[in-house]
C-alpha cells in the first residue's frame, strides 16, 4: 500500500488538541461516514442472518430436517452458508476498506503528525 | 472394549515422546523469546511487530482450546449436528471483532482492554472494574481448560480404576496433568512474554492444524470424499437415524408433555447462541493480540487469516465428529469417556489402524494427543499473558502506583503475576477436577458478552458515555452472569449440577445467562451514564480521531 511517501523514522508526536481539532474536520466526517456505511449494515445483516440461523434450529425442526439431496438437509446447507458468509463479509470488508477508507485514513494521519504542507 | 488399550505399549510410548517433543521445543522458543523480552511493549505486546500471518497463527492458537477441538468434535459424535451449532457461533463471532473492536482498539489503547475503557474516563476505578473482569473471565477459562487437561492425560495414557503407569494411578494422573499444564503455561509467560508466547502459539497452531488435517483427509479417503455417505453412516450408527443430522439433540431439547421446560430449553439455546456470537470480542486474550501488530491495517489482515484457520478447523471438527460417530461408534466413544472428550483421539487410532496398521493407529494417535495438548496450552497461556498483563498494568501500575511504576517494574511484576496466577491456577483446578465444570466455558464467554463488549462499544461509540456507565456496565454484567448461573441448573437441583441433586436453589431455568445477562449489562451501562454528569467530549473527540486515523497510536518497537 504505497499511498504515502515513506518518511524515515517514527512519526512526530502529537498533542492532544491536534487530534480533536481533527474531530470536525470535515475529512474526518466524511471518513467516519465512508467506515459506518460498510460496518452499520453488515453488522445488522450478518447478526440478523446469524440470529434467524439460531431460531430456525430452535423453533421449526421438521423445515430444517428437509432432505436436499443425499444425506445432505436444510440445516446443513444453512450452517455451512454461515461459514460461507463470514468469509464473504470479512473479505468484502478488507477490500471495501482498502479502496474506500484506508487511503483517506492515512491522508488524515499524516496530516496530524506532519501538518497540511506535505 | 477399550480402543486405546489395544495399543497400550506403543501407543503410551509414542503420545509421550511426541508430547515431550513439542513441549521441549516450545520451551526453546520460550527460552529465546526472553533473550528478546526487555521492554513493557515486548512482554505485554510482543513489541508489536508481528506480520499478518503470524497474529492469524496466533490468534488461531488462542482461540482453539481443547472445549473447541475435543469438545466440539465429540459432541458432534454423540449429539450429531448439536456440536456444529457450537462451532458457528465461534465463527461468525469474529465479525464483531473484525467489523466493530479490532481496529478501533489497536488504534487507541496500549497494552490492555482497560486502555481503552479508561480513556476518557477516571483512571483508578474503570482499570480496577477492568481487571477484575479480566480475572474472572481469565480464570473461569483457566480452570475449565486445566481441569480437562488433567482429565485429558489419564484418558490419553489409557490408565484405567485400579491400574498404574510409570508409578501413578489415574487420580495422580489427573494431578500431574494439572500441574504440568500450569507449570509449562507459566514457564511459557514468564519466560518469553508476548513475544516468544506468540511464536509458541504459532508453532502450536500448526501442529494442530495440521493433524487434524491429516486425520481429516484420511476419514474422507474411507468414504472416497462424499461427505453425503459419510453423514448416512453417522446417522445409522448412531441410532438416531436422521434425527442425528438435524439441531435438537443436545440443545433445545423437546421434552414430550412438558411444554414449559421445552420453551426453557429453547431459550436456553437462543441464549447460548447469543453469548457465543457477542463474547468473543469481549475475551481479554483475543483482545490482546490485536496490540501485537504494527498498525489497524494488519491487525484487519490478521483477523483474516483467523477467519479463515478457524473457519477451516471447525469444518474439519465437522468431519471427524461426523467420523468418530460413524466408525468409532457412540458406545466405544462414551465407554472411554461420557461426554465424548476422546472422540477425536480414538478416531485417529482406529483410522489410523485401518490405513496402515496398528503401528499407523499408534502413530496418529499420538499425533492428534499431542494437537489436542498443543490446543490446552496456546489458550492456557494466552489467558495468563491476559491476567498478568492486567495485574501489572492495570492494578500495579495505574491504580497502585498511579501510572508512576517505571518500564522494568512492570514487567518485573507482570512476571511475579504470572507465576502467582499459575499457582492459583493449579490449586484451584487440583480441588475442581472432580467437579463437571465444563459450564465455565460458557460462562467466560456469558461475562465477556455482557460485562466487557457492551461498555467496549460504547466507549468507542457513544459521546456521553462516563465513567459511572463503565462501571455500572462492568460490574452489572459481571454480576448478573454469576449470579444467574449460580442460581440455575448447572449449580445445583440435577443430577449433573455441580453442588449435585441434593441442594436446590436453581429457580434461574436457564444454563446459560447470555439472553438476560447481555441486556442486563448494556441497560446498566446506559443507566449509570446517566445518573451522572460527566462528560468529557473533547477526550471524546481525540480518542474517535485515534481510532479512526491512528494519529498519536503506540509505534512498534524498534529492534
Amino acid at each position: 500500500m504505497a499511498t504515502t511517501p515513506t518518511r524515515d523514522g517514527p512519526p512526530p508526536e502529537v498533542t492532544e488538541e491536534q487530534l480533536a481539532a481533527m474531530h470536525d474536520d470535515p475529512r474526518f466526517l466524511d471518513l467516519k461516514r465512508r467506515l459506518f456505511r460498510f460496518i452499520v449494515p453488515a453488522t445488522v445483516a450478518f447478526l440478523a442472518w446469524y440470529l434467524l440461523y439460531v431460531l430456525l434450529s430452535a423453533y421449526a425442526r421438521d423445515f430444517m430436517g428437509t432432505v436436499l439431496f443425499g444425506n445432505v438437509n436444510v440445516a446443513l446447507v444453512l450452517g455451512l452458508g454461515q461459514f460461507l458468509s463470514t468469509f464473504g463479509i470479512a473479505w468484502g470488508y478488507s477490500r471495501y476498506a482498502a479502496r474506500n477508507y484506508d487511503p483517506k485514513a492515512i491522508e488524515l494521519h499524516d496530516a496530524i503528525h506532519y501538518g497540511e504542507d506535505r | 472394549m477399550d480402543l486405546l488399550a489395544q495399543a497400550e505399549g506403543t501407543g503410551r510410548t509414542l503420545t509421550m515422546v511426541l508430547f515431550l517433543l513439542t513441549v521441549a521445543v516450545t520451551i526453546v522458543i520460550s527460552i529465546w523469546g526472553h533473550r528478546y523480552t526487555r521492554t513493557a511493549t515486548d512482554f505485554h505486546s510482543g513489541g508489536r511487530s508481528f506480520s499478518a500471518w503470524q497474529n492469524g497463527f496466533a490468534i488461531a492458537s488462542d482461540y482453539m482450546s481443547a472445549a473447541s477441538f475435543l469438545g466440539i468434535a465429540g459432541t458432534i459424535a454423540l449429539f450429531g449436528y448439536d456440536g456444529f451449532l457450537y462451532s458457528i457461533g465461534f465463527l461468525v463471532a469474529w465479525l464483531v471483532a473484525l467489523l466493530l473492536v479490532a481496529e478501533m482498539l489497536r488504534n487507541t489503547g496500549r497494552f490492555t482492554m482497560a486502555d481503552v475503557l479508561s480513556f476518557r474516563m477516571r483512571q483508578r476505578p474503570v482499570r480496577t472494574a477492568a481487571a477484575v473482569s479480566t480475572l474472572s473471565v481469565s480464570i473461569f477459562y483457566l480452570l475449565a481448560q486445566m481441569v480437562g487437561a488433567g482429565a485429558l492425560i489419564a484418558l490419553l495414557l489409557g490408565i484405567k480404576e485400579g491400574e498404574t503407569y510409570l508409578g501413578m494411578d489415574a487420580e495422580t494422573a489427573k494431578i500431574a496433568g494439572i500441574v504440568l499444564v500450569g507449570l509449562i503455561m507459566t514457564l511459557y509467560v514468564a519466560l518469553g512474554g508476548m513475544k516468544g508466547n506468540t511464536w509458541v502459539q504459532i508453532f502450536q497452531a500448526m501442529v494442530l492444524v495440521g493433524g487434524a488435517a491429516v486425520l481429516t483427509l484420511m476419514v474422507l479417503g474411507q468414504y472416497g470424499f462424499n461427505v453425503s455417505d459419510l453423514l448416512g453412516d453417522a446417522a445409522t450408527a448412531s441410532g438416531q437415524g436422521a434425527a442425528f443430522l438435524e439441531p435438537g439433540l443436545r440443545y433445545g431439547v423437546e421434552v414430550p408433555g412438558d411444554a414449559v421446560q421445552t420453551m426453557w430449553n429453547k431459550l436456553d439455546l437462543v441464549s447460548l447462541g447469543l453469548a457465543l456470537v457477542l463474547g468473543t470480542a469481549g475475551l481479554p486474550h483475543v483482545l490482546i493480540r490485536f496490540y501485537t501488530v504494527p498498525d489497524a491495517r494488519v491487525a484487519r489482515r490478521s483477523i483474516n487469516w483467523g477467519i479463515g484457520l478457524i473457519g477451516a478447523f471447525y469444518l474439519m471438527t465437522l468431519v471427524l465428529g461426523f467420523g468418530a460417530a460413524a466408525i468409532v461408534g457412540v458406545e466405544a466413544i462414551t465407554a472411554q469417556n461420557p461426554a465424548g472428550n476422546t472422540a477425536a483421539p480414538q478416531l485417529a487410532e482406529v483410522v489410523g489402524g485401518e490405513v496402515g496398521g496398528s503401528t499407523l493407529g499408534a502413530v496418529m494417535l499420538a499425533v492428534i494427543a499431542s494437537a489436542a495438548f498443543a490446543a490446552i496450552l496456546s489458550t492456557v497461556s494466552g489467558l495468563v499473558i491476559a491476567s498478568s498483563s492486567s495485574l501489572a498494568h492495570d492494578l500495579y501500575n495505574s491504580v497502585i502506583r498511579h501510572g508512576k511504576a517505571t518500564e522494568r517494574e512492570e514487567v518485573g511484576v507482570a512476571k511475579l503475576a504470572s507465576i502467582g496466577i499459575g499457582i492459583v491456577a493449579i490449586v484451584l483446578a487440583i480441588f475442581a477436577q472432580n467437579l463437571n465444570v465444563a459450564f465455565l466455558v460458557g460462562l467466560a464467554f456469558a461475562v465477556a458478552a455482557s460485562a466487557n463488549l457492551p461498555t467496549l462499544l460504547l466507549s468507542l461509540f457513544w459521546k456521553r458515555f462516563n465513567t459511572s456507565g463503565a462501571l455500572w456496565g462492568i460490574y452489572g454484567g459481571l454480576v448478573a452472569s454469576l449470579a444467574l448461573v449460580v442460581f440455575s441448573p448447572v449449580f445445583s437441583g440435577t443430577e449433573t449440577s455441580l453442588l449435585g441433586e441434593g441442594v436446590d436453589i436453581a429457580w434461574f431455568p436457564m444454563s446459560n445467562p447470555g439472553l438476560v445477562s447481555i441486556p442486563l449489562g448494556l441497560i446498566c451501562a446506559v443507566v449509570g451514564t446517566l445518573m451522572s454528569d460527566e462528560s468529557r467530549p473533547d477526550r471524546f473527540a481525540t480518542l474517535q480521531v485515534r481510532a479512526l486515523t491512528g494519529a498519536g497510536s503506540e509505534r512498534a518497537a524498534e529492534h
